[in-house]
């Protein structure tokens, strides 16, 4: 495999108008986001950056359909995702949106391999080529020797690569990552700020969310949130 | 994939599983040993009176066979009428009593018998030969428990005694007899001596009390390919054609003795039938601990496998699955440890005095038994429907956010 491959013609692939979220934690109301707005164009490496609790990850969850806005909308590839179906939504996540989390959340008693096959066999794809892509994408993130190996018997920059080469099983249009690197250390964290940038550089669109200055730096586009708004966006279209 | 996933989660804790597999190995073989005790006797029972072809019992009336010393007189004529009606085609009749029987010094007291070799179906012959008909005492068959008791072995001479009878102030009565066969009686219990001679031997030898008396006729009604039904409603008209003609007598159908049977064995059943819904329940509520438990430990595994595009459904049937597994597993193994167990058990019953030997209490019945084990599989998967109803519902983006925080 050469790259995932997305086109870079900057029409926007994302946006959200005004979304708002808010939900219950013990008898109180977070405000988690208060009306963003925000566009990404195809081909983008997005960073997003603010304090803990700024609402960088619900912003996140919201742009990939795993959570649905109280209010706004969110637009992916032309199509208001954010009143789906959690069958529709479901779907979405699973053939469009690549997701790679900072805990990576490998399924712990199966292989390598069989882990990136997980998604395509969800996506229906016949055994045969779900194993020769799944081989396809491990080689392509440095893991063609670790097909086996279940998560325990690799390191922390090897099962995030794992969580990646998941992410990428139905070729998405959208990879979304929630503090990849924050589980690894300095050089395992650069192997793969330099593998998410060979990503982008093939064409496939990243908007992560970081606390990591390298990674947030590595990036072509930084927006920073805070108290579930966005300050500062470094790339915003001008309207 | 959900296979492999869901047998992975429970490979993840092999002890835990093992445990709750052998658990529902327990309440299967809990479950199978009861059905095959609730419908196990009446299918011996059955079986053990149908196994010679004779399908009514005629006693003196109000009676059960050989329940009583009770007889009844006019023995030839009645086996004759019997005779004449057209539906019979065989019948045999038998008279019991209690002899005392010696050798050298050892004696023991024994249930006697006299039968039509050429008829009867209440032994069958082991060793040696029958006893000749006669009309005098000479030879006699034995079972195993006489010969035991007695230390004889075939060919020895016995001396058969009755006991003096005040009622009928009649002294007691002395034979010598030949030890010609050995025989095991079907509805004799095994530990009791019991001998086998010609009736009109035995009732020449009882003397007043035995001359032309029977204890039983067993009558074969004739079968001719007919439907179950239709051949039960012969039976049945016969059974009211000899108690209309002969209302000395109770005529006693196979189907009518096994109600009556039943009627004494209630209590097993009940048994049964409540330990069987135990082990049902035990197996249920094995099964949604064990996969509840699983499912809180997994919840942001699950949430994850939610937000990378698998559907509801799928959660729903991996957890399900595990259910299913564990099930079968229990199932497979509580198979076997159930048929082990009911055979150990039928041993010790079938050693409680006074049962026939050939009367079992656990009988293997492959729809009885495979409707109770699918029960109990369809039980377990079910029993993990709530927690995987659970698992399925899980609030990914909550979850993940949980999980963080954690």
């Amino acid at each position: 495999m050469t790259a995932p491959t997305g086109n870079r013609d900057g029409t926007p692939l994302l946006e959200a108008h005004d979304v708002q979220r808010r939900y219950e934690a013990g008898e109180s109301t977070v405000h988690a986001l208060r009306g963003v707005s925000v566009a990404i164009r195809r081909g983008e490496f997005v960073a997003i950056v603010g304090a803990s609790g700024s609402g960088k990850s619900t912003l996140l969850h919201l742009l990939g359909a795993v959570d649905a806005p109280d209010a706004g909308r969110v637009i992916f590839e032309g199509r208001d995702i954010s009143r789906l179906s959690d069958a529709e939504a479901t779907r979405l996540r699973l053939l469009r949106v690549g997701l790679v989390f900072q805990r990576f959340y490998l399924m712990p008693t199966l292989s390598a391999l069989e882990n990136v096959m997980l998604p395509m066999a969800e996506a229906g794809l016949a055994p045969a080529a779900r194993r020769a892509r799944a081989e396809e994408l491990l080689r392509y993130v440095g893991l063609g020797e670790r097909t086996g190996h279940r998560p325990t018997q690799l390191s922390g920059g090897e099962q995030q690569r794992v969580a990646v080469a998941r992410a990428l099983a139905n070729e998405p249009a959208l990879l979304l990552a929630d503090e990849p690197t924050g589980e690894l250390d300095a050089a395992t964290g650069a192997a793969l700020i330099a593998l998410l940038q060979r990503l982008n550089a093939d064409g496939l669109t990243c908007v992560l969310v970081t606390h990591d200055a390298a990674l947030a730096q590595s990036a072509q586009r930084v927006i920073t949130m805070k108290d579930g708004r966005i300050v500062q966006d470094t790339g915003a279209s001008p309207s | 994939m959900r296979t492999t996933l869901a047998w992975a989660a429970l490979r993840r804790h092999p002890m835990r599983t093992l445990l709750a597999i052998f658990g529902l190995a327990i309440a299967a073989a809990l479950l199978i040993d009861m059905v095959m005790l609730a419908t196990g006797m009446r299918a011996s029972f059955r079986s053990l009176l149908t196994s010679q072809g004779y399908q009514l019992r005629v006693t003196p009336k109000g009676t059960l066979p050989f329940d009583t010393e009770a007889s009844v007189g006019g023995a030839s004529a009645l086996v004759a009428s019997l005779r004449t009606h057209p539906d019979i085609d065989r019948v045999s009749p038998s008279l019991g009593t209690t002899v005392q029987v010696s050798i050298g010094d050892r004696a023991t007291s024994a249930f006697a018998l006299g039968t039509t070799a050429a008829v009867q179906g209440e032994y069958l012959l082991q060793g040696g030969r029958e006893a000749a008909v006669d009309t005098v005492l000479r030879e006699v068959v034995v079972n195993a428990a006489f010969l035991e008791r007695l230390g004889a072995t075939l060919g020895d001479t016995l001396d058969v005694g009755t006991e003096r009878s005040a009622q009928l102030r009649q002294a007691g009565r002395r034979a010598q007899v030949v030890l010609v066969g050995v025989v095991r009686f079907l509805y004799v219990p095994p530990g009791l001596p019991a001998m086998a001679a010609p009736l009109p031997a035995l009732q020449q030898f009882l003397g007043a009390a035995g001359r032309d008396r029977i204890s039983l006729a067993m009558a074969s009604v004739r079968v001719d390919g007919r439907d179950a039904e239709a051949q039960l409603a012969r039976i049945e008209a016969v059974r009211q054609w000899i108690e209309t003609e002969h209302p000395r007598v109770t005529a006693i159908s196979t189907e009518t003795a096994i109600v009556q049977v039943e009627e004494r064995l209630a209590y097993f059943r009940q048994l049964a039938f409540i330990l069987g819904a135990l082990s049902l329940v035990i197996g249920v509520l094995l099964v949604t601990t064990l996969v509840s438990l699983s499912v809180n430990e997994r919840l942001g595994e699950l949430a994850v496998l939610r937000a990378i595009g698998v559907p509801q459904a799928g959660v729903l049937q991996q957890i399900m699955l595990e259910g299913l597994m564990l099930g079968l597993a229990g199932i497979t193994l509580g198979l076997g440890l159930g048929l082990v167990t009911a055979r150990w058990l039928n041993t010790i019953l079938r050693d409680f005095p006074g049962l026939p030997a050939d009367l079992d209490f656990f009988v293997w019945s492959p729809e009885a038994a495979w409707k109770a084990l699918g029960m109990l599989l369809i039980a377990s998967t079910v029993a993990g429907a709530i927690p995987a109803w659970r698992a399925a519902r899980v609030r990914v983006a909550q979850a993940l956010r949980e999980e963080a925080v954690a």
